[in-house]
């Protein structure tokens, strides 16, 4: 099964793309807690690109489609225009670290490697596509 | 979307969080954060009635650690719900925050110290 969505890059956007995942998880009575956690990455990575690749510009939008591969896995694909992400140049800072700057960003896409099993990033002609990979066991 | 309050008693202050916190209302958990560390008591977080929150509301909590330790201020965070809960889980937050199930465990926890 395919589900798409598409949405304006705005961050009030952010419910409607939680509500989005949240209701298809449900439909096919994926586990709730680890619903919450794909839900959870999911817009970890739409407020990323709305915000830091789009800079909250409502006339860019960001498409969101969802692979559900009963029993064998879930795919998250989100594709926009903005400025690509080199997941090679991503440092993954600790939680001291943060602490110690003060910081209130940075453990976004740390919570997202943890919570799926697979994340790439690429950019093709002006397209850059982020794909998250849930495995079910 | 959210909404927040903040209570002050004698020797502590509860900010009730209602609602969702992400990238686009984290601001507002910032701020009330903020002005509640200004005055100078310990805080209790009552997050009994928060749905969800997502790193950015993570963040504020960690991004102030450093500051209520300078202060020698206390902050306890009640009444996380298990879907909630399992977000601080994931990275380990649980064990650099505060956390306790409810109110009065929340209290129990400043009194004692």
């Amino acid at each position: 099964m395919k589900y798409n969505l598409k949405i304006s890059c705005t961050k009030s956007n952010l419910p409607d793309i939680r509500v989005f995942v949240a209701d298809i998880l449900e439909k096919h009575s994926y586990p709730e807690i680890e619903a919450h956690k794909l839900v959870l990455a999911v817009d970890e990575v739409c407020a990323n690109l709305i915000i830091h690749a789009n800079n909250c510009n409502p006339d860019e939008s960001l498409s969101l489609s969802i692979l559900y591969n009963k029993n064998k896995s879930i795919i998250f694909e989100i594709t926009d225009k903005g400025i690509g992400f080199d997941m090679n140049k991503y440092k993954e800072p600790t939680l001291h670290e943060l602490v110690d700057s003060k910081r209130k960003g940075g453990l976004g896409l740390m919570l997202v490697k943890r919570i799926m099993d697979k994340i790439e990033f690429k950019s093709e002609k002006n397209s850059n596509i982020c794909r998250l990979i849930k495995l079910m066991n | 979307m959210i909404e927040i309050s903040n209570t002050e008693e004698e020797n502590v202050q509860i900010l009730k969080v209602i609602g969702d916190v992400d990238a686009s209302s984290s601001i507002h958990l910032d701020s009330a954060l903020a002005e509640a560390i200004e005055k100078n008591k310990n805080i209790i977080v009552d997050l009994g009635q928060l749905n969800y929150i997502s790193s950015a509301g993570l963040g504020v909590f960690m991004s102030y650690l450093k500051e209520l330790d300078a202060n020698s201020l206390k902050l306890v965070l009640s009444g996380l719900n298990e879907k909630v809960f399992h977000v601080f889980e994931i990275l380990g937050l649980d064990q650099l925050l505060t956390i306790k199930e409810d109110l009065d465990k929340a209290r129990a926890e400043l009194n004692e110290v």
